[in-house]
C-alpha cells in the first residue's frame, strides 16, 4: 500500500482552507504552516494560464530527508508516509537543507515537523483535514498502488504532474493540470 | 515563457524567504573540524614516517590545539541544534546513509585518539607536572610505546573527517550549490592547508616552517584548481547550478568570495610564501592568518550562499 494525493489545479480557488484545516487539526504553531497554496502565471502576454495549487511534503519514495537523517527521527512509515518522532530529533537540520520543497520546518520546540498526511486520522478510517474541507473538493486521497482506487483512476484518466521530479525524490503528491 | 510566481498562505520562519537552518557556528564547526583534521593528519603522517624530530610543533603543540579545535567546534556544533537535550541520539545509531551519522562518530573516535595522543606526550610538554600516579604512569608508558599504531589509525580517520565536512554539503541534492562532486575533495585540501597554517604560525623552528610553507603552497594550487574544477563544473551544469553560479561570481556573495577568499585567502598569501622560499624576508604569520581566515570564510560563504540556492519558488 502507498498513500498518495492527486490535486486538481483546474478545480482549486486557492481559498486556503486546506491551510487553515490543518493548522487547527495538527495544532500547528502559530506563525507555521504545515501546506500552503501557491498561485502561478505562466506564460507570456496574451496566453497566460494562471494555476493555484495547494502544496505540502511530497511524501517522497526516495526521501533525501530520511537518508540524511542521523539519528533516524525521520522515517518511512506505513504507507510509504515520511513521518519524524519528536523525541529522536536532534533539531539539526539536515532534513530542511535536503527537502527539495521546503516542506520542513522547525517546530517552535525544537524540533522537526512537517505534514504527516493526517496519519493520526488515517488510522481512524478518516481522510487527511486538507482533503477533507477542499470546498471544491479539488483534493484526491489514496492507495495508489490498488489499480481500482480513485486516485489511480485519475492518474491513468487525466494529465499530471509532479513538482521538481528533476530532484530525483519520486513524489506522491500528483497535480492534475 | 515568462513565468510569474506569487505565494499566499507560505509563511515558514527561517525557510521562507531563505533558507537559514544553519548559521555562524555550523561554517565555524566545519572549518575547525577541517582544520584539526589537517593537524592530525601532518602529526600521524610524519609519526609513521619516523620524522617526528623534524615536526616537533606538528606533534605536540599543534595536537593541543586540535584538541580546543574539535571541543570547540563540538559546542558549536551542539550550539546550533534546536533539539539539544536529545543529542544523544546520536550515538545510539548508525546510519551509513547520513554524512552527519557517520561525521559524529569519526568526530567521537578522532577526539578520544587525539586525547590519547596529547596524553601521551604530557611528560614532555609539561615537565614539571609529570604524571607520578602509578596506573597513570603506565597508561602514559603503554601509550608512548603505541604512538605508532595511534597514529595509524589517526591518518585515515583525519581523511574521513576533512573529507567529510565536504561531504556532508554535497549530498543536499535540493541545495545546487552543495550538490557537487568536488566539494569533500575540497574542503580536504583547504583543510589541510589550514591545519598547516596553523602549524607554521604557532612554529618555532625555521626548517619545520619551511617544510610546511612548501606543503601549504602545493595545497593552494591544488585547491586553486578544484575551485575552478567546481565553478566550471556549475557553469556546465543545469539551470539550479547556473543560478547557483550566480550567486558566486555576480551575486551577493561575489566580493566575499574572490576578494576575501580567493585572492586574499589563497592568492596572495601563496605569493607571500614563495617570496618567502626564495629567501626573501616575510614575517610568516601574515601568510599563515590569511589562510585561516579565508579558511573560515570559505565555510562561511558556501553554507550561507548554499542556502539560497534552491529548486522552487
Ligand atoms: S517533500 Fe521533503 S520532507 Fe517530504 S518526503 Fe520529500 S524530501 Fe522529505
Ligand atoms: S532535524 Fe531531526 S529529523 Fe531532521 S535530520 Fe536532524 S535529527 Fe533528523
Amino acid at each position: 500500500m502507498k498513500y498518495a494525493m492527486v490535486i486538481d489545479t483546474l478545480k482549486c480557488v486557492g481559498c486556503s482552507d486546506c491551510v487553515v484545516a490543518c493548522q487547527t487539526e495538527n495544532k500547528v504553531p502559530v506563525g507555521y504552516c504545515r501546506d500552503w497554496v501557491t498561485e502561478s502565471v505562466n506564460g507570456s502576454y496574451p496566453q497566460l494560464n494562471l494555476e493555484l495549487k495547494s502544496e505540502r511534503c511530497n511524501q517522497c519514495d526516495n526521501a533525501p530527508c530520511v537518508r540524511c537523517c542521523p539519528t533516524g527521527a525521520s522515517h518511512k512509515a506505513e504507507g510509504g508516509i515520511i513521518l519524524v518522532t519528536a523525541d529522536e530529533c536532534i533539531g539539526c537540520g539536515a532534513c530542511i537543507a535536503s527537502c527539495p520543497y521546503d516542506a520542513r520546518f522547525q517546530h517552535p520546540d525544537g524540533y522537526v515537523d512537517k505534514c504527516t498526511f493526517c496519519a493520526h486520522r488515517l488510522k481512524e478510517g478518516q481522510l487527511p483535514a486538507c482533503v477533507s474541507v477542499c470546498p471544491t473538493k479539488c483534493m484526491y486521497f489514496g492507495d495508489i498502488e490498488d489499480p481500482t482506487s480513485k486516485v489511480s483512476h485519475l492518474l491513468k484518466s487525466r494529465k499530471y504532474k509532479v513538482l521538481a521530479p528533476e530532484a530525483g525524490t519520486k513524489p506522491n503528491v500528483y497535480y492534475l493540470i | 515563457m515568462q513565468e510569474e510566481l506569487f505565494i499566499s498562505g507560505r509563511n515558514i520562519p527561517k525557510i521562507d524567504p531563505s533558507l537559514e537552518v544553519w548559521h555562524f557556528p555550523i561554517s565555524l564547526y566545519l572549518f575547525l573540524g577541517g582544520m584539526a583534521a589537517g593537524i592530525i593528519f601532518f602529526a600521524s603522517l610524519f609519526t609513521i614516517l619516523g620524522k617526528e624530530n623534524k615536526v616537533q610543533t606538528a606533534i605536540k603543540p599543534a595536537m593541543i590545539i586540535v584538541l580546543f579545535a574539535l571541543s570547540i567546534g563540538l559546542i558549536a556544533l551542539f550550539y546550533d541544534l534546536t533539539h539539544k537535550l536529545y543529542v544523544w541520539r546520536l550515538y545510539t545509531t548508525i546510519r551509513v546513509e547520513s554524512p552527519m551519522s557517520w561525521g559524529a562518530w569519526v568526530l567521537l573516535f578522532v577526539t578520544v585518539a587525539s586525547f590519547l595522543w596529547v596524553f601521551s606526550y604530557f611528560s614532555e610538554l609539561f615537565p614539571k607536572w609529570s604524571i607520578k600516579t602509578g596506573w597513570l604512569k603506565s597508561f602514559e608508558r603503554y601509550l608512548i610505546n603505541h604512538r605508532k599504531q595511534l597514529a595509524i589509525i589517526l591518518l585515515p580517520l583525519s581523511i574521513i573527517l576533512g573529507i567529510y565536512t565536504g561531504i556532508l554539503l554535497s549530498a543536499f541534492n535540493a541545495r545546487p550549490l552543495w550538490n557537487n562532486a568536488i566539494l569533500g575533495p575540497l574542503f580536504l585540501v583547504s583543510g589541510l592547508s589550514t591545519g598547516a597554517a596553523c602549524i607554521i604560525l604557532f612554529s618555532r623552528d625555521h626548517i619545520e616552517r619551511k617544510l610546511f610553507s612548501k606543503i601549504d603552497l602545493a595545497l593552494i594550487i591544488i585547491e586553486l584548481a578544484l575551485i575552478a574544477h567546481m565553478l566550471m563544473g556549475m557553469y556546465a551544469g543545469s539551470a539550479v547550478q547556473l543560478e547557483a553560479l550566480d550567486i558566486l561570481i555576480r551575486g551577493e556573495y561575489t566580493v566575499m568570495f574572490f576578494v576575501f577568499v580567493i585572492i586574499l585567502g589563497l592568492i596572495f598569501p601563496a605569493l607571500l610564501e614563495s617570496i618567502e622560499l626564495l629567501g626573501f624576508k616575510v614575517p610568516v604569520v601574515i601568510p599563515a592568518l590569511l589562510i585561516l581566515i579565508g579558511g573560515l570564510l570559505f565555510r562561511m560563504v558556501m553554507i550561507e550562499a548554499g542556502q539560497l540556492t534552491r529548486y522552487l519558488y
